[in-house]
């Protein structure tokens, strides 16, 4: 996932989102929390496709880094509209800020799969008017395929990938090939272990290694994952953020990892997929219901499936973006020194997306906190 | 009433309201202060308790008791418990280094004294984040620490990731925070009241436990506040040091904000931390004010 998002684990960025939290909700608006309205799949008012969009601007909410810092000014010179840039750490803050109704100026927002789900049943999103995009041509077929939202009803994909494992070639005896590696290690990699922290990706590995879905909210699955992760316990820490790093220093052998994230330009660390599978994330760009702008945010994410603006996030941040023009044009040294970008869509599609689970997704945040405070 | 006692009331009151009004433009900025970023967003967050969690996260306007019920499921009663624990330890520990170090700097001649104060403090000079990380450099597996160690054919050992390690980093950070109102406290001290205790036939260890810590008390209390209150609210420490391994009350509330989407159960457990120290502010005041 976003390399930036997870800096949540970061304390600083922690600091900075709670005081965005006390902000947003100072400015504490309606409660966001009707799920009647109406979802996006229901179509909505008819946009006006010779709109001059001149006369119209887009402001969007995306994580830091995560987009060319030049964007302003190509979007100006290519659509003659201007593009405020506002920043979001994580998916939590956008989600509450967009709950809340505190950002009501927001055209398009990144935000990663289950939440763009969450929102559309929330009915904060205007539902994709695909003739105002013609480069949704240029994605692979599969990325109409994610679980959460086939046909990109109301989400357009802008990255994606999987999450595996990460390990020290020279530091392992056999390479790890299943989450039963990172769950219980073996002699010299005890205690030389990171897992991830964050709710949904520290249940993963025992969930696949149970053979259960990442989804499951049955009660039964829940309990024999939280046992599979008390019994990982003494052997393993958490780390959402520097991973890689304790990785390179040889701190740690094996981590549970993101593609995106594995620091596989070293020469002793490689990438993983376990046998039992994995997860698909992708973050996403939706419209939001409120946008005064809609043909404006149409021809926003228009101009960033051009091929030539989506390869900016492979070339420059190494996450695979589901648009198979800018993936061919990848040069292929990039490729070569960075074996995760070489995954393929129905590869990456083996994966279970991610989705959200509504009032279940409380058991999670549960099941974590169980976790963690067990002695 | 002849007319000049009349002015002369009038006067007088007129006086009276302008020294009201005087009092109030002085403490006019620091009362907005506090009102404004203090007490209105307490109460905001105070008034989320009583509400529910939306199903996207948010909060849904009805009122209800159950964050409340929540606070005593065991799982939370136990990482207050954890985090009073860890905080108490990371407190002593800290008397125990803070009091004979503050000691020492207030027997000292005063140009020593103005640096060993500097030197107290200058940790602060450097981001906190910076020297929490640090302690990772020195005390990891492949640390300098382990490295020097095992030159010498010892370890490597296991110091990170643990409470031992959440307790040094609060010690290491907090221990500032305890020295100097114990210096302040010791400063004061009478050195004519050692001489008679002496005199009077006390060891020095008597005079110490008769004389001298009695005499500090307040500072020594001030000192374990301190330390105590940061360290229980902490989430940073227990998650770079601890590795996240054990979980503490701040580690909770930031979870319930940041990952669950539950702002009304945050702001129950932020309040009731808020309601632990206060209760401790209390104690520290009248104690205080008996000493």
């Amino acid at each position: 996932m976003s390399r930036i998002r997870y800096t949540r684990r970061l304390p600083a960025a922690a600091l900075v989102a709670g005081l965005a939290i006390a902000v947003s909700a100072c400015g504490g608006g309606s409660t966001g929390t009707t799920a009647a309205a109406p979802a996006a799949s229901a179509s909505s008012a008819q946009l006006d496709p010779n709109m001059d969009l001149s006369k119209q601007s887009i402001t969007i909410s995306v994580w830091p880094g995560y987009t060319p810092e030049d964007l302003p000014k190509k979007v100006k010179d290519t659509l003659k509209t201007d593009l405020k840039v506002s920043l979001h750490d994580t998916n939590e803050i956008i989600m509450g800020k967009l709950t809340a109704g505190a950002d009501t100026d927001l055209d398009v927002a990144f935000v990663s799969g289950q939440y763009a789900q969450a929102l559309n049943e929330a009915g904060l999103l205007e539902p994709i008017h695909p003739e105002l995009i013609p480069n949704l041509a240029n994605l692979y077929p599969e990325a109409k395929e994610l679980s959460y939202d086939k046909g990109n009803v109301f989400s357009v994909p802008y990255t994606w990938g999987t999450t595996g494992i990460c390990y020290r070639t020279d530091l392992m005896k056999t390479p790890p090939t299943s989450w039963n590696d990172i769950l219980s290690p073996p002699a010299e990699a005890k205690k030389k272990v990171t897992m991830m922290t964050t709710e949904r990706w520290l249940a993963l590995p025992a969930a696949k290694a149970l053979g259960k879905s990442v989804n499951t909210k049955s009660d039964e699955d829940l309990a024999a994952i939280k046992a599979k992760l008390l019994e990982a316990k003494p052997n393993v820490f958490y780390d959402d953020v520097t991973f890689g790093d304790r990785l390179k220093t040889g701190e740690t052998v094996m981590a549970e990892a993101w593609d995106g994230w594995c620091p596989t330009t070293e020469k002793n660390i490689k990438f993983v997929v376990p046998k039992e599978g994995s997860d698909l994330w992708v973050d996403t760009m939706v419209v939001l219901k409120s946008s005064k702008n809609k043909e404006a945010a149409h021809a926003f994410i228009n101009f960033i499936l051009d091929p030539e603006i989506h390869s900016w996030a492979a070339e420059n941040i190494l996450y695979k973006v589901p648009n198979k023009a800018a993936m061919d044009a990848l040069p292929a040294k990039l490729k070569e020194d960075n074996a995760p970008l070489q995954m393929t869509p129905s590869q990456l599609l083996a994966g279970e997306s991610i989705i959200d689970l509504g009032e279940d997704s409380t058991k999670f945040t549960r099941l974590a906190t169980e976790v963690k405070a067990a002695k | 009433m002849t007319r000049s006692t009349v002015s002369g009331a009038t006067a007088k009151s007129r006086s009276r309201r302008s020294r009201v009004l005087g009092r109030l433009a002085f403490l006019g900025p620091g009362l907005t202060y506090l009102i404004v970023l203090l007490l209105i967003p307490l109460a905001l967050v105070l008034s989320y308790a009583f509400f529910r969690r939306g199903r996207f996260g948010g909060v849904i306007y009805e009122l209800t008791g159950e964050n409340f019920t929540r606070l005593f499921d065991p799982l939370y009663l136990d990482v207050l418990l954890g985090s009073l624990k860890l905080a108490t330890a990371a407190t002593l520990i800290a008397l125990l280094f803070g009091y004979p170090t503050a000691y020492l700097i207030a027997r000292l001649p005063a140009k020593w004294k103005t640096i060993a104060l500097i030197a107290i403090v200058l940790p602060f000079w450097t981001n906190f984040l910076i020297r929490i990380y640090a302690w990772i450099v020195l005390l990891s597996g492949p640390g300098l620490v382990n490295t020097l160690l095992g030159k010498l054919g010892l370890g490597p050992f296991e110091f990170l990731y643990n409470d031992g390690a959440i307790v040094t980093g609060l010690i290491y950070s907090y221990l500032p925070l305890m020295v100097l109102p114990l210096y302040a406290a010791i400063e004061k001290l009478d050195p004519q009241l050692h001489e008679a205790s002496a005199n009077l036939g006390a060891k020095p260890a008597r005079t110490f436990v008769s004389v001298t810590l009695p005499l500090t008390l307040p500072g020594v209390i001030t000192g374990c506040m301190f330390v105590f209150v940061p360290s229980f609210g902490n989430f940073v420490i227990p998650e770079l040091l601890g590795g996240g391994r054990s979980i503490m009350v701040g580690n909770l509330i930031r979870d319930q904000f940041l990952t669950a989407r539950d702002w009304p159960f945050g702001a129950t457990l932020a309040m009731a931390l808020i309601a632990v120290l206060i209760v401790l502010l209390l104690l520290q005041s009248w104690s205080a004010r008996r000493a």
